[in-house]
C-alpha cells in the first residue's frame, strides 16, 4: 500500500492539485448566489451567467491570493506583505509533522498519529516553557529539546510495541492520538498544566524566555521556526541519503525481508524510525505552543497531524516535496480566511479542494485517467 | 486438429518480445518450444491464448484463421493450457475446480456437481490419472495437483494442449509420469505444445522442437542433437554444461549440524534430527523436492528461525540462538532462495544493494556518515568483476535479468571474508548462461578451503555440483551419498524411500 505512494511522480502530484482547483472552482461557482440566480434565466441572458461565474470563482481564487501571497490591495507596506508571512506561519506546523510522517512513510510504517506526537511534543515543551525560570539562551533550547524529546517517546512507543508484538501501527497509532488529546484535556483541567484560578481548560502563559523570536516584531504571527522547520528539511535529507540510520531505514521501507537476511535490526529499527518521527512532530509541537500560541490549549495540534499525512504523500514523502506541499497547504489555510471574509466563500471549500488533492492522490489511476497519461510508459 | 503460428510480432514499448515468430505443431506431435527465459516463449503462448493480442501475424486452427479476444475464445476453439502455476482453488474439490467457469447445471441453476464427478472419472480412467474428483486439491501432492489441470484442459475437449513450464515444480518420478502423460495425449491425437528450458526432457519427449532467442525463432533443432548442440542455440554461443571441477580435497571438518530440530510459526516440526558435516574445501548439497525443510534448514543457519533444538557449530563456535548479524559477522555468505524477495532490495540501485549487508560499518560508513565516494569505487570494481550487465551502479536491482540480480547478489555475499558458504537454489531461473558462471564461482568458492551447502532441487545440479549429496524428505535426512549414485536411488530418496 504504501510502495504505491512512493511510486507516484511529480507531475502526478502537480496534477491533483490542479484538478483539486478547478472542482472547487465549480462548487465555489455552484454555491454563489449570483449564479443561482441568473442561472435561472439563461436562456435569455447567457452571459449573465458566464460573468457571474467567472466573478465568483475568480474572484475566490484572487482573494486566496491576496489572503496567502501577496495583498496588492493593502494600505501600507506590511500590509502588503503580511500573508505570505501568515502561509509561512501555518506551514511551519505542517511540514515539520509532514516531514515526520515522510520519514515513516519511507521506512514503510503508515504513522498516523501525528495528532498525537504534536501534542505530547507540545505538553513537554509547554511544561518546560511554563516552569522553568532561566535566560532565553538555555531555557528556549531546553523548551524546543523537551518537545523534541516528547514526541519521539510517544512515537517510539508505537515503534517497540510494534517491534515486540506485531501490533499493527495504524491502529495504535490513531488510538494513541485519543491517548494524547483526552491526556491533554486532563492535565489543562488538573494542576499539573492548568493556570491557577481559571476554570478554563487552558495553561499558564509560556514565558518569554521559552519563545521562539518573533524577528518580524509583534505585528506578525510568523517567527523563527520556520527556520527550525528549514534546517529540519536538510536535516531529514541527509539522514534520508547520506547517513547509514537512513539506508537501513529505506531498506526497512522497500524490503523488509531482504534488510533482515542483511542482518539489519528489523525490531530496533522500528523503534528508531518510530523515534525518529514522533521526534519531528513533536518539533512541530514547540513550534504551535512555544511560537503562535500564547500558552497550552486543547486545539493545539488542529487539524495538523492529519493535514501532514496528506503533505507528505503529496510530497512523495521527499523532504523537498514536503516542504513545497506544506507551503501550499499553509497558503490554502491563510487564504482561506480572507476568502471568506471579502467573497462570502464559505472555508469549507478550501477543506474540500484539501479533501480532493488526497483523494487524487490516493488514486493516481483517476488522475492518470484524466489526463490520460498512459501507464504504458512504465512498460517500457 | 493443426496450429500454426504465422509472423507473430508483439512488441511491448520498444522492446519486441516476439518478432515474426512461426511455428507449425501437428496432431499427434509432440512439439518442443526451447528457449532460455525471457526468450518470448511465455509471450508467444500468451498471444496464442487470447491473453495478449499480436501486433502483426496469424492464429490459423487447421488452416484457418482465427481470433482470440481472450482465454475463453481460445478454449472454445479448442485450445487448452496447462499452466506453470497452477490455476486452481485449494479448498475446492477436484471436481469443482475442474467445471469452474463451465459449471454443470440442473434445473432451477443447482450446480450438478454429479455431473462433474462422472466426467473428472471419465478421464482419469481414460487416461490412467488415478484423480479422486472428491479430494480436496489443496491436500494433494504437486504432481497430481498438475493432473487436475490437464483434466481442466481436456474437459473443454482440448485439442491443442500448450503444458508452460510443466516440470519445474516435479519430482523426477513425477516428471517421468507427466512425460508417459504427454505421450499418451500425443498417441489419442492431439497437438502438444511443451514449454520448457530443460535440455533433458527435451530430449526424452520431442518429436520437433523449436528453439528461441531473445523474441526469434532461432531455428529447429533434432531430439537427436546433443544437449551441448540445443544449449548453444539457445544461448547464441558455445556453452559447457558440465561442471568444472576438480575432485575436492576436504580438510577438517568446517560445519558441524547435530540434532537440529526446528518448528514453524504454527508449531509444526519442519526439521527432525538432522545431524550432517561439510569439511572445508567441499560442497554439500542438500537435495530434494521443495518444501521438505531445506528451506528451514539454511534459514537456522542464518538464525531467522526461533524455534529450534541442537547445534550448529562453525569451525567450533555455535550459531544457533545468535542474531543474523551475528552469523553474518561470524563469516556465513547466504544466497538466499528468493533473491527478490529476500536477497535484493529491487528500488535500491546496484551499488545500494551492494552494502546492504554492511552500511553500518567502514569502509563503507564512518560514525553512521555513508561513503558514497568508496561504494561508488567498490560498485564499479564488483560490476566489473562479477560481470554485471546494467547501465551503471545506479542502475535498480529491478531492472535487471535474473541473472544479473544473482550476480550482484553473489558479488555482495562473497565479497566478505567467508567462512561458510549457504546458497539456496543458486540457479532457480536463471538462463545457461549465468548458471554456469553461478556454478564456476561455487566451485571457486569451495576452492578457497570453506565448506559450501547448496540446496537444490533439480538432480543434474546435484550431482554435478555436490561432492556429496544430502537427502532431504519431510524434514529429515534420508542419507547422504556419493554424486554418481544412480538417479532412481536418488528419485526414491527424494520420495521418502530409503535408498
Amino acid at each position: 500500500m504504501i510502495s504505491k505512494f512512493l511510486r507516484g511522480n511529480i507531475a502526478l502530484s502537480v496534477l491533483a492539485v490542479l484538478v483539486s482547483f478547478v472542482v472547487g472552482g465549480i462548487l465555489i461557482a455552484l454555491s454563489d448566489p449570483t449564479v443561482q440566480s441568473s442561472a435561472s434565466y439563461f436562456t435569455a441572458r447567457p452571459t449573465d451567467l458566464l460573468s457571474a461565474i467567472w466573478n465568483a470563482v475568480f474572484g475566490a481564487y484572487d482573494a486566496l491570493f491576496r489572503g496567502s501571497v501577496f495583498n496588492y490591495q493593502a494600505a501600507t507596506t506590511t500590509g502588503m506583505f503580511k500573508p505570505i508571512t501568515e502561509t509561512l506561519a501555518f506551514a511551519t506546523p505542517i511540514t515539520m509533522a509532514g516531514l515526520g510522517l515522510a520519514v515513516a512513510f519511507r521506512s514503510g510504517l503508515f504513522n498516523i498519529g501525528g495528532t498525537g506526537q504534536i501534542i505530547f511534543g507540545a505538553i513537554f515543551a509547554g511544561w518546560v516553557g511554563i516552569n522553568l525560570d532561566l535566560p532565553w539562551i538555555l531555557h528556549f533550547p531546553l523548551a524546543v529539546l523537551a518537545g523534541v524529546f516528547g514526541g519521539a517517546l510517544f512515537g517510539s512507543i508505537v515503534g517497540l510495541l510494534k517491534a515486540t508484538t506485531g501490533a499493527n501501527e495504524v491502529i495504535v497509532t490513531i488510538m494513541f492520538n485519543y491517548i494524547a488529546a483526552l491526556l491533554l484535556s486532563y492535565f489543562l483541567k488538573t494542576p499539573f498544566l492548568q493556570a491557577p484560578h481559571n476554570i478554563n481548560p487552558i495553561s499558564k502563559p509560556i514565558l518569554a524566555s521559552a519563545k521562539y523570536p518573533a524577528f518580524l516584531g509583534p505585528n506578525f504571527r510568523l517567527h523563527a521556526g520556520v527556520f527550525a522547520m528549514l534546517a529540519a528539511v536538510a536535516l531529514v535529507w541527509w539522514l534520508l541519503n547520506r547517513s547509514t540510520l537512513g539506508f537501513q531505514f529505506r531498506a526497512l521501507g522497500h524490503n523488509p525481508s531482504a534488510a533482515r537476511v542483511a542482518g539489519i535490526n528489523i525490531g530496533l529499527n522500528y523503534v528508531l524510525v518510530m523515534a525518529v518521527s514522533g521526534a519531528l512532530a513533536g518539533l512541530a509541537g514547540t513550534s504551535q505552543i512555544l511560537g503562535t500560541e500564547g500558552s497550552l490549549t486543547t486545539g493545539v495540534a488542529a487539524s495538523f497531524g492529519f493535514d501532514a499525512i496528506t503533505v507528505a504523500l503529496l510530497g512523495r514523502n521527499n523532504p523537498f516535496g514536503v516542504l513545497a506541499a506544506g507551503i501550499l497547504f499553509g497558503g490554502l489555510r491563510a487564504g482561506a480566511v480572507t476568502m471568506q471574509a471579502s467573497q462570502g466563500v464559505p472555508i469549507d471549500i478550501v477543506f474540500i479542494v484539501q479533501s480532493m488533492i488526497v483523494l487524487f492522490i490516493a488514486a493516481p489511476p483517476l488522475v492518470r485517467s484524466i489526463f490520460r497519461i498512459r501507464a504504458k510508459v512504465e512498460a517500457a | 486438429m493443426k496450429l500454426e503460428l504465422r509472423g507473430i510480432t508483439k512488441r511491448f514499448g520498444a522492446l519486441a518480445a516476439n518478432d515474426n515468430v512461426s511455428l507449425v505443431a501437428e496432431a499427434g506431435q509432440i512439439h518442443c518450444l526451447l528457449g532460455e527465459n525471457g526468450a518470448g516463449k511465455s509471450t508467444l503462448m500468451n498471444v496464442l491464448y487470447g491473453l495478449y493480442q499480436a501486433d502483426s501475424g496469424q492464429i490459423l486452427l487447421d488452416d484457418k484463421p482465427v481470433k482470440f479476444s481472450g482465454p475463453g475464445d481460445a478454449m472454445a476453439a479448442g485450445i487448452g493450457m496447462v499452466h506453470q502455476h497452477f490455476m486452481l482453488i485449494p479448498v475446492f474439490t477436484v471436481a469443482e475446480n475442474v467445471v469452474l467457469g463451465h459449471e454443470p447445471v440442473k434445473f432451477g441453476g443447482v450446480l450438478d456437481i454429479a455431473a462433474a464427478r462422472k466426467k473428472v472419472r471419465e478421464i482419469s480412467d481414460r487416461f490412467g490419472f488415478d484423480v479422486d474428483p472428491d479430494a480436496i486439491v489443496g491436500e494433494l501432492p504437486v504432481g497430481v495437483q498438475q493432473r487436475v489441470e490437464i483434466i481442466k484442459a481436456l474437459i473443454t475437449d482440448a485439442k491443442v494442449l500448450v503444458f508452460d513450464e510443466p516440470t519445474a515444480v516435479l519430482t523426477p518420478q513425477e516428471t517421468d509420469e507427466l512425460m508417459a502423460i504427454m505421450r499418451q495425449l500425443r498417441d489419442s491425437g492431439r497437438a502438444i505444445v511443451f514449454i520448457t528450458h530443460k535440455l533433458r526432457e527435451v530430449k526424452e519427449v520431442a518429436d520437433k522442437i523449436t528453439v528461441m532467442r531473445l523474441g526469434k525463432v532461432v531455428g529447429e533443432a533434432k531430439p537427436s542433437d546433443t544437449a551441448e548442440a540445443m544449449a548453444s542455440m539457445m544461448v547464441g554461443r558455445a556453452v559447457d554444461l558440465e561442471v568444472r571441477k576438480t575432485p575436492a580435497k576436504p580438510g577438517a571438518a568446517g560445519l558441524e549440524v547435530s540434532g537440529l530440530n526446528v518448528w514453524n510459526h504454527e508449531g509444526q516440526q519442519v526439521l527432525n534430527d538432522v545431524s550432517f558435516q561439510i569439511h572445508a574445501g567441499e560442497i554439500l548439497v542438500i537435495a530434494g523436492v521443495q518444501g521438505n525443510g531445506q528451506t528451514e534448514l539454511t534459514e537456522a543457519i542464518l538464525g531467522t528461525q526461533t524455534k529450534h533444538h541442537g547445534s550448529i557449530k562453525l569451525s567450533g563456535h555455535e550459531l544457533l540462538g545468535k542474531t543474523v548479524k551475528q552469523v553474518l559477522d561470524a563469516g556465513v555468505g547466504f544466497v538466499p532462495e528468493d533473491r527478490t524477495e529476500d536477497g535484493l532490495v529491487a528500488d535500491f540501485t546496484i551499488a545500494e544493494n551492494l552494502m546492504l549487508d554492511r552500511s553500518d560499518r567502514a569502509p563503507f560508513a564512518k560514525r553512521g556518515v555513508l561513503q558514497l565516494d568508496f561504494l561508488a569505487k567498490f560498485a564499479a570494481e564488483k560490476v566489473a568483476q562479477y560481470d554485471v550487465r546494467a547501465q551503471g551502479i545506479q542502475a535498480k536491482a529491478s531492472q535487471l535479468s535474473g541473472g544479473n540480480q544473482q550476480k550482484v547478489v553473489l558479488a555482495r555475499e562473497l565479497s566478505r571474508e567467508l567462512k561458510l558458504l549457504v546458497a539456496s537454489q543458486p540457479t532457480r531461473g536463471l538462463d545457461v548462461g549465468s548458471i554456469e558462471f553461478v556454478h564456476e564461482q561455487i566451485v571457486a568458492a569451495r576452492d578457497s578451503g570453506i565448506p559450501v551447502l547448496i540446496v537444490a532441487t533439480e538432480l543434474d545440479e546435484a550431482t554435478q555440483l555436490g561432492d556429496r549429496i544430502a537427502v532431504m524428505y519431510q524434514g529429515k535426512i534420508m542419507g547422504i551419498v556419493p554424486p554418481d549414485t544412480d538417479r532412481t536411488v536418488l528419485g526414491k530418496m527424494m520420495a521418502g524411500l530409503s535408498a
